[in-house]
């Protein structure tokens, strides 16, 4: 595909609803968790403020240059992976960057952000930013093997790479996307899925209610701004990932508001109902219960 | 001053030697500045909002008072209905409830905790301890007045106060903010050798730099 110029704004178009349409979800959800504990819990619109607010402090330090950076790369992260994916399938307008090889870009993509974020925490210097970085990669990367044996499996099975390609290969019905075709690969991605949208029973990583709070500890004003703008990215870019490979994609924003709230909710299900895993506890569920799903799938394509 | 913080000459495995002063070394000096309200007076408005209505306190319950916050979280009081979220950091938080009496070594603790919010940031004194000392008004190791210390916005009365108290407190604090005079921060700033001083005066073993950023 050739480039053209009206290629960014129609990205930045994509950026914008998604931001819009992440903070309200994340709101939304957390919402909902809320109910399950009999609460109201916070406002729907209570991201915005939250977000305005730590933009409009007047103090924040720096503890180096990686420390900046380190918010900065996740935000690269969800919003390369945002835009390296075809947002809505079939449109000229929200196919954004996306090219012949891209999944496997965005699997790397999914992992750049916590790198990034292992770097900024290193540097501030606190202990508990290094415990937080040191279990969330594990983490992560337990919870990467499924998706990465998932997401191989689905590209033998299409013999393709491109995501794009993926999806049009799933039109035509329900009983063509890859969860009818290829449920094992969608089991064992569905289980990766919830060791990486920091929802519990995975979620000891940055818990705030754990002492620990994690990575961030040190993060402030506008550098914890930037990570909470990811933090309504990135969960909707990666669930726009297996809402491409697994669930035959969206033809509209209405079908990806639909499809990307019902996929979010198998975490928030899950994690309303489960306690917290520890990280050795979690790592060891993912290599148990995931993986040989995941090698399974595999052997089958 | 503590062992561990005198300076002190460390050698290295390869004998190579060098100077560490803990004080200077693991801590900024740079001293608390004012920071004016700098933008038109609409984006400050909408900034006062914002501040008002995204109160994040630190999760550090000084004395018994604490307890009045567990109701806030859970399902009865539920303070995150208001914009009021607890934050494990002092980093990220930037409403300080001093929640009941202050005993001296505790203060300490308050104190950098404190230093280290970013600004604008709010303290609210919970219960009479904080006002004249309460029921520990002839205490050998409790403060008696928290402005002293500390630049308090709001004061909540009672032993204990209930939890709409606290609400009611809350929303106080935040027509406080919207107002624009939630300057805590610059005050402290502003007065710092008065505030230094008073600290110094009851912790004894003072021994970290006058400012912990």
């Amino acid at each position: 595909m050739p480039f053209e110029w009206v290629q960014i704004p129609y990205a930045l178009l994509t950026l914008f609803i998604v931001v819009n349409y992440g903070l309200v979800l994340t709101a939304l959800i957390q919402k909902i968790g809320a109910r399950v504990g009999r609460r109201h819990g916070i406002r729907i619109y209570q991201n915005y403020v939250d977000l305005l607010k730590n933009y409009a402090l007047r103090t924040h330090i720096t503890h180096g240059v990686m420390f900046y950076l380190g918010p900065v790369f996740r935000l690269t992260g969800g919003v390369g992976l945002l835009l390296f994916v075809p947002t809505i399938f079939g449109s000229e307008m929200f196919s954004n960057l996306s090219f012949a090889g891209d999944l496997i870009l965005a699997l790397y993509f999914v992992f750049f952000g916590s790198l990034g974020m292992a770097l900024g925490a290193g540097e501030s210097g606190h202990p508990y930013s290094a415990i937080g970085v040191t279990r969330g990669l594990s983490q992560v990367t337990a919870a990467e093997l499924p998706l990465a044996l998932a997401v191989f499996a689905v590209s033998l099975q299409y013999e393709t790479l491109s995501i794009t390609e993926i999806v049009a290969a799933q039109q035509g019905g329900v009983t063509n996307w890859t969860l009818f075709t290829n449920p094992l690969a969608v089991a064992a991605a569905m289980l990766s899925f919830l060791g990486s949208m920091m929802r519990p029973p995975f979620d000891v990583v940055l818990a705030p209610q754990e002492i620990p709070i994690g990575p961030p500890t040190e993060y402030h004003s506008a550098y914890l701004a930037l990570m909470q703008t990811n933090r309504v990215i990135f969960p909707v870019a990666k669930v726009v990932i297996y809402m491409n490979l697994f669930f035959g994609g969206a033809t509209g924003w209405g079908e990806f508001a639909v499809k990307v709230f019902c996929i979010y909710m198998v975490s928030v299900l899950v994690g309303v109902v489960f306690p917290r895993f520890r990280v050795e506890q979690s790592i060891r569920w993912f290599l148990v219960w995931a993986v040989p799903i995941g090698v399974l799938s595999i052997v089958i394509a | 001053m503590r062992e561990e913080l005198r300076k002190r000459t460390v050698t290295a495995p390869d004998g190579q030697t060098f100077e560490i002063e803990p004080l200077k070394d693991y801590f900024c000096e740079a001293q608390p500045q004012v920071q004016r309200p700098a933008y038109a007076k609409i984006v400050e408005d909408l900034f006062n909002w914002a501040r008002s209505e995204s109160l994040w306190i630190l999760g550090f319950g000084t004395g018994c008072g604490a307890i009045e916050m567990r109701p806030l979280m859970t399902p009865r009081y539920d303070a995150y209905r208001f914009g009021i979220q607890w934050r494990p950091t002092p980093r990220q938080s930037n409403l300080f409830v001093i929640s009941g009496y202050l005993s001296v070594k505790t203060l300490k603790r308050v104190i950098r905790s404190y230093e280290q919010m970013q600004g604008p940031k709010y303290v609210v004194g919970l219960g009479s301890c904080t006002i004249n000392g309460g029921m520990y008004w002839d205490s050998y190791n409790t403060i008696k007045q928290l402005a002293d210390y500390l630049p308090v916005d709001v004061y909540i009365a009672g032993c204990m106060p209930r939890p709409e108290a606290l609400l009611a407190g809350f929303e106080e604090l935040k027509r406080i903010i919207r107002a624009g005079k939630g300057e805590g921060a610059n005050r402290y700033a502003e007065n710092f050798e008065w505030y230094k001083a008073n600290q110094k005066r009851v912790i004894q073993d003072w021994d970290m730099p006058d400012y912990n950023w």
